[in-house]
């Protein structure tokens, strides 16, 4: 009998010809998955040719998508994404996605079915750590570790010890994923989990979608996460089902596995999370905000710009309009999740309250473009980080929270409880047939309704 | 690159905050490019905007806690070895960044509570045999964390490119422009 292992152990077994590995041990694993985007594998492409490499080790194996400056923001980030084009071209890798069908790589991945249960799976960036909630060992590395994996389809890894997270109860109404994330982080510290894998259970889990499964794993990394991870189960099978035929191997922790630590959660007694500068352990409930008026609010990101998002922003945003002094922002994480939103009315929803909305694109969530925040501007985002900077100039603040809740803010013009707008219906002025965003912020007389009727 | 010297010397830079992070070493609005002489110049920028004008060469970063947290980004490797910066003594260090500098043959020493007790300016050694930091502007001397045989392993190789490279049996030469040139038949000039 083999010793007791977690999932990630058991992965990491089975792709270095073991039986068992042991926290703590370096071994040599085999690579499924490579996801390459454009900022770190052009360094890894040049350092391929630095060792004398001139074939990547199987382009099967490899996916390509730009996605954090594109459509490219300027010269620089044209000449990289040329570099990346040509690589693709010059390998022969099939699996590329360009603009138009292009996405944010951890959003893409999962949406054409490329990452499998019991998969180990790598990219140039940090929140790789997303694909785990397929089951599989997945986690970001740097560019070195790219020109490394292309040449030679292993990669050394020290195997992490697994923190189990059991999350009972289930999310109330209004409370996202996002916000059990947000606790989990503030609860663990944002080096709570460093070197760690991990992984999650319970019935709150259980009842999730996978859109939803995965802004948690996403998140892996905000806590110094090495890995997170799910076990398959019925909703991953179904979602995979849709999107491949490609088979794949299930694997679960045993029953007396070692953990370093393991975390009781009742996801009944969550409310809105909102993360305060400059770190995403800085997570509070909604009612300890205080009054914070927002510059901007930001749905986007891998961690939360699928169409579920989109969904549930947009059900908070119908008949209401954006404050006055807010740019509402609206990123779909892949062009799939754009064509969707768009089949659906969301887009109309978002214009009519007055938002932008773009194309896939990493965009704004590193500073990158697309909605760069000033100096002592104050954003509430759905994205991941909210360190000194990462949304643009360094005094800027960043405050992290659900889709609903960002919506919701946008609406009212600073940061509120989405509940109150996914609850009370809106009023409706019969002979204008103009419904009125009048919650918090908005109630008669005020800034907004004034706004709202053109006074 | 290649192996590194067993014994460091440089001054101090000490940032003993925990969570110095990769979009404070190297902002994303740097990321549009990976040459290490352009991100070199924005180096700490978010944390220390003076830092590039008084950083000199061999000089050692200071950090606290979870040192290098946040992105992947190889990047802030590069930009603080391109600065300067022969090493940086942590607390300890965030996966990725801790990961990213053994690739590139570059050390990250974890020593907990060093920042609290070193100051800016500090003359500093870093001997690695025999696993010591030695302060000699305040006469006192660190006991730093082992470093792995593996680690060491990939230090002595100058990294793990090297080190991929020797397996395979070619040679590693940092030199190589892989960037081939993207000709178009407008751009080739007309033969003389």
């Amino acid at each position: 009998m083999p010793s007791p292992q977690t999932i990630t152990e058991k992965i990491l077994a089975a792709h270095s010809g073991r039986d068992t590995v042991r926290p703590g041990e370096i071994v040599n694993a085999t690579i499924d998955l490579i996801v390459c985007h454009e900022v770190t594998t052009p360094p890894a492409i040049r350092m391929m040719a630095q060792m004398g490499v001139t074939k990547v080790f199987d382009p099967t194996k490899i996916v390509v998508t730009p996605d954090h400056f594109v459509p490219n923001k300027d010269i620089q980030t044209a000449e990289l994404t040329k570099e990346l084009r040509n690589w693709v071209k010059e390998q022969g890798i099939a699996r590329y996605h360009e603009l138009g069908e292009h996405g944010i790589c951890h959003a893409l991945v999962p949406e054409k079915g490329y990452i499998l249960p019991g998969m180990t799976a790598i990219c140039g960036d940090s929140h790789t750590t997303t694909l785990g909630a397929f089951g599989a060992f997945a986690t970001g590395i740097g560019s070195t570790d790219v020109a490394a994996a292309l040449t030679t389809g292993e990669l050394w890894f020290r195997v992490p010890e697994t923190i189990r997270f059991n999350v009972k109860g289930r999310l109330p109404h209004g409370v996202y994923s996002k916000d059990l994330i947000l606790h989990i982080i503030s609860k663990i510290g944002v080096d709570g989990a460093r070197y760690c894998a991990m992984e999650y259970h319970g019935s709150a889990i259980a009842a999730m979608s996978m859109e939803a499964r995965m802004t948690i794993t996403n998140m892996a990394v905000e806590a110094g996460g090495k890995s997170s991870i799910m076990e398959a189960d019925k909703v991953t099978t179904n979602y995979l089902k849709a999107r491949t035929e490609e088979p794949y191997t299930i694997y679960r922790s045993d029953a007396d596995a070692h953990y370093v630590a393991t975390h009781e959660i009742d996801a009944s007694a969550l409310e809105p999370v909102v993360a305060t500068p400059s770190l995403p352990s800085n997570g509070r409930f909604i009612g300890e905000i205080g009054h914070v008026v927002i510059d901007q609010a930001y749905i986007g990101s891998c961690t939360n710009a699928r169409i579920e998002d989109l969904r549930i922003a947009a059900k908070v945003m119908k008949g209401r309009r954006v404050a006055r002094g807010v740019r509402a922002l609206v990123v779909p994480s892949t062009s799939a999740v754009w064509r969707q939103a768009l089949k659906e009315g969301l887009f109309e929803i978002f214009a009519d309250a007055g938002c932008v909305i773009s194309t896939a694109t990493c965009g704004a969530c590193l500073g990158g473009h697309m909605g760069v925040l000033g100096k002592q501007e104050v954003c509430i985002s759905s994205t991941n980080r909210n360190f000194v900077g990462r949304m643009g100039h360094p005094e800027a603040l960043v405050y992290l929270a659900s889709p609903a809740t960002v919506a919701a803010s946008a609406i009212a013009g600073h940061i509120v409880d989405p509940r109150e707008y996914l609850e009370r219906p809106l009023r409706r002025d019969k002979e204008a047939g103009v419904p009125v965003g009048a919650i918090a912020g908005g109630g008669p007389g005020s800034e907004q309704e004034d706004y709202l009727w053109g006074v | 690159m290649g192996s590194v010297d067993t014994v460091i010397r440089g001054r101090a830079h000490v940032y003993p905050r925990a969570h110095v992070n990769t979009d404070e070493i190297i902002p994303a609005r740097y990321l549009n490019t990976h040459d290490h002489v352009e991100l070199a110049k924005h180096a700490m920028e978010d944390i220390d905007p003076d830092f590039v004008k008084r950083v000199q060469p061999g000089d050692i970063v200071v950090g606290g806690e979870d040192f290098g947290c946040g992105s992947s980004r190889e990047h802030a490797v590069w930009a603080l070895r391109k600065a300067g910066i022969s090493c940086v003594i942590a607390s300890n260090f965030a996966r990725i960044f801790f990961r990213n500098s053994l690739n590139n043959g570059f050390l990250s020493i974890e020593c907990a509570g060093f920042a609290d007790k070193a100051k800016s300016g500090d003359d500093l050694e870093v001997d690695l045999a025999k696993g010591v930091i030695r302060n000699h502007t305040q006469g006192t001397e660190h006991v730093f964390v082992p470093l792995t045989p593996f680690v060491q392993e990939m230090i002595a190789a100058g990294g793990l490119l090297p080190m991929v490279a020797k397996k395979r049996g070619t040679v590693y030469n940092p030199a190589t422009v892989a960037v081939k040139p993207d000709v178009r038949v407008s751009q080739i000039a007309p033969a003389k």
